[in-house]
């Protein structure tokens, strides 16, 4: 690799790029040749039924999993060689919530902060806290949380540091519609901070909603990879029919919930009635 | 990259020593269980023993101990999976950290909470009447001793945490490890058992540790017995060390 890469040059390099990715657990062949690249600051969504081989790409792009064969690379670090560079440049937000139960909201912050090594751990934390409407919760164990709050507090850990390139994996994954709006919220405003965010999820309407660009995963290959309209494309013309504008259930429901009302008290109340 | 190792094993021991003491409940369960098993015996079936000391409870500490630490490291077993099972362990390996500081941490986590366990058990055999003649180089050397044993089944513990499949297979194994000190000379001298038994005994590592710790805690010369307990414990020490990191190394690429 050329040493004299400026910064600017690296900036215009694709934040993620794999090529030729091969992984199979035993006779199981996950992935059979995946080339994708991710532009920086966009969010990229890579769409699959169950067992697809979703997580193990972002396995493998957060340093957790090698592959069999192809080239995987991410902020312009090769994962396979500098992971440790991968590392500094990355955060995971794994398909179930990774916070510690027994530590407060706060904890965890402060305990992320430190080992990233970051100066003033509690006034991040407390940044964090306020950012995600988790400040009057933030001295409770997480234990205590709903599953809203978890995934928030979650998020926010993989904030901590500002990594160039987010890694969701189903991120909404057994979320209420409220929670689930939370999350598209945090995820949209990560892009327009520059952020680059590869988020993987078997709800359709999610990466219509977010991403800038879809990828399908099938059979160990992408099959389609382009923005929504592209890919809408991809099948004949629309026709024009005429169908009477009913609300989505999901519509219903926020409507008669609430869905203004993001109060952390009262999802705290909701899951303990429940 | 490690450079960081001690800061950060020093912060993520931090972290599951706080889990401990905000369920202070792992270390007395783990110590009652022991004072029982010290308490029966001494009191229940002690008085029909016959081990050429003047106090059954000083002859039985040290056993008790062994058994203690047994039962306590199964918490390291468990400990780990449930990092394993929450994500925790994988967003951790996900950053820019030492990454075997998060091994390291549960390792020198559960040398300090066996450390707090023995320390409450050998309060309550001194109230049973337990006495010793050690001096402070002889306490040394039986925490020396506790200590490496504590640390080798400890990586015995990381071994079964990392392959578990289920919360009951993680902590399991330690049953065996608790059953050892019966069939050793942790309750009764080893030479009236008969013939099989007896050489199973005498030749199983507890014997060696039980022996030495008894003879340090008299006073006496500990003889031979404090080489063989210390092969041991190194022997089980490497091999489990070596075992788990293999395990380990499968597990996180």
């Amino acid at each position: 690799m050329d040493i004299k890469v400026t910064t600017t040059e690296r900036d215009r390099e694709p934040a993620i790029r794999m090529q030729s990715i091969e992984k199979s657990y035993k006779d199981l062949h996950v992935l059979r040749g995946v080339d994708f690249e991710v532009a920086a600051g966009s969010i990229f969504a890579l769409l699959g039924s169950n067992g697809a081989g979703k997580t193990t790409i972002v396995r493998m792009l957060s340093t957790l999993l090698k592959q069999d064969a192809g080239t995987a690379s991410v902020n312009g670090f090769d994962v396979a060689t500098q992971p440790t560079k991968v590392r500094e440049s990355i955060s995971l937000t794994g398909q179930f919530a990774a916070v510690d139960e027994i530590l407060t909201g706060r904890e965890n912050l402060v305990l992320v902060a430190k080992l990233r090594h970051l100066h003033d751990p509690g006034r991040i934390a407390e940044d964090l806290l306020a950012r995600f409407d988790l400040a009057d919760a933030g001295s409770r164990k997480v234990s205590t949380y709903s599953g809203g709050m978890r995934r928030r507090l979650d998020i926010a850990m993989s904030l901590i540091g500002q990594p160039k390139v987010i890694f969701l994996d189903e991120p909404t994954t057994g979320l209420d519609p409220e929670g689930r709006l939370e999350v598209w919220q945090v995820v949209k405003e990560l892009a327009t901070r520059g952020t680059t965010v590869l988020l993987t999820t078997q709800h359709l309407e999610e990466a219509e909603q977010l991403a800038d660009r879809i990828a399908i995963l099938h059979q160990g290959h992408i099959i389609a990879n382009g923005t929504l309209a592209e890919l809408k494309q991809l099948l004949p013309p629309a026709q024009v029919e005429y169908v009477e504008k009913q609300p989505s259930l999901e519509e219903v429901f926020l409507q008669l919930v609430g869905n203004d009302d993001k109060n952390d008290d009262k999802a705290q109340t909701r899951k303990d009635q429940s | 990259m490690s450079t960081h190792f001690f800061a950060d094993t020093a912060l993520l021991t931090g972290r599951s020593m706080r889990h401990i003491l905000r369920s202070p409940d792992t270390i007395i369960t783990t110590a009652i269980t022991p004072i029982a098993i010290m308490l029966m015996f001494v009191y229940v079936l002690g008085g029909a023993i016959q081990t050429g000391t003047d106090n059954y409870v000083t002859y039985l500490l040290p056993g008790i101990l062994l058994i203690a630490i047994a039962s306590g490291i199964a918490y390291t077993a468990f400990r780990l999976f449930l990092d394993l099972q929450s994500g925790i362990f994988e967003r951790f390996h996900s950053m820019p950290i030492a990454r075997s500081s998060v091994l390291w941490a549960h390792v020198l986590t559960s040398l300090v909470a066996n450390g707090i366990t023995l320390v409450i058990i050998v309060g309550v055999a001194l109230l049973m009447g337990f006495r010793t003649s050690a001096d402070l180089l002889a306490w040394l050397a039986v925490a020396g001793i506790l200590a490496l044993f504590t640390l080798a089944l400890t990586w015995l513990a990381v071994i079964a945490g990392l392959s578990a499949k289920s919360v009951d297979g993680a902590s399991g194994f330690s049953y065996v490890l608790i059953f050892l000190p019966f069939i050793s000379s942790a309750f009764v001298p080893t030479d009236t058992m008969p013939g099989p038994v007896r050489v199973f005994a005498e030749n199983q590592p507890v014997t060696s540790i039980v022996n030495t710790i008894q003879d340090l805690f008299a006073g006496q010369p500990v003889g031979s017995d404090i080489w063989i307990a210390l092969a041991w414990c190194v022997g089980i020490l490497v091999i489990a060390y070596v075992i788990a990191m293999a395990v380990y190394r499968r597990k996180i690429a």
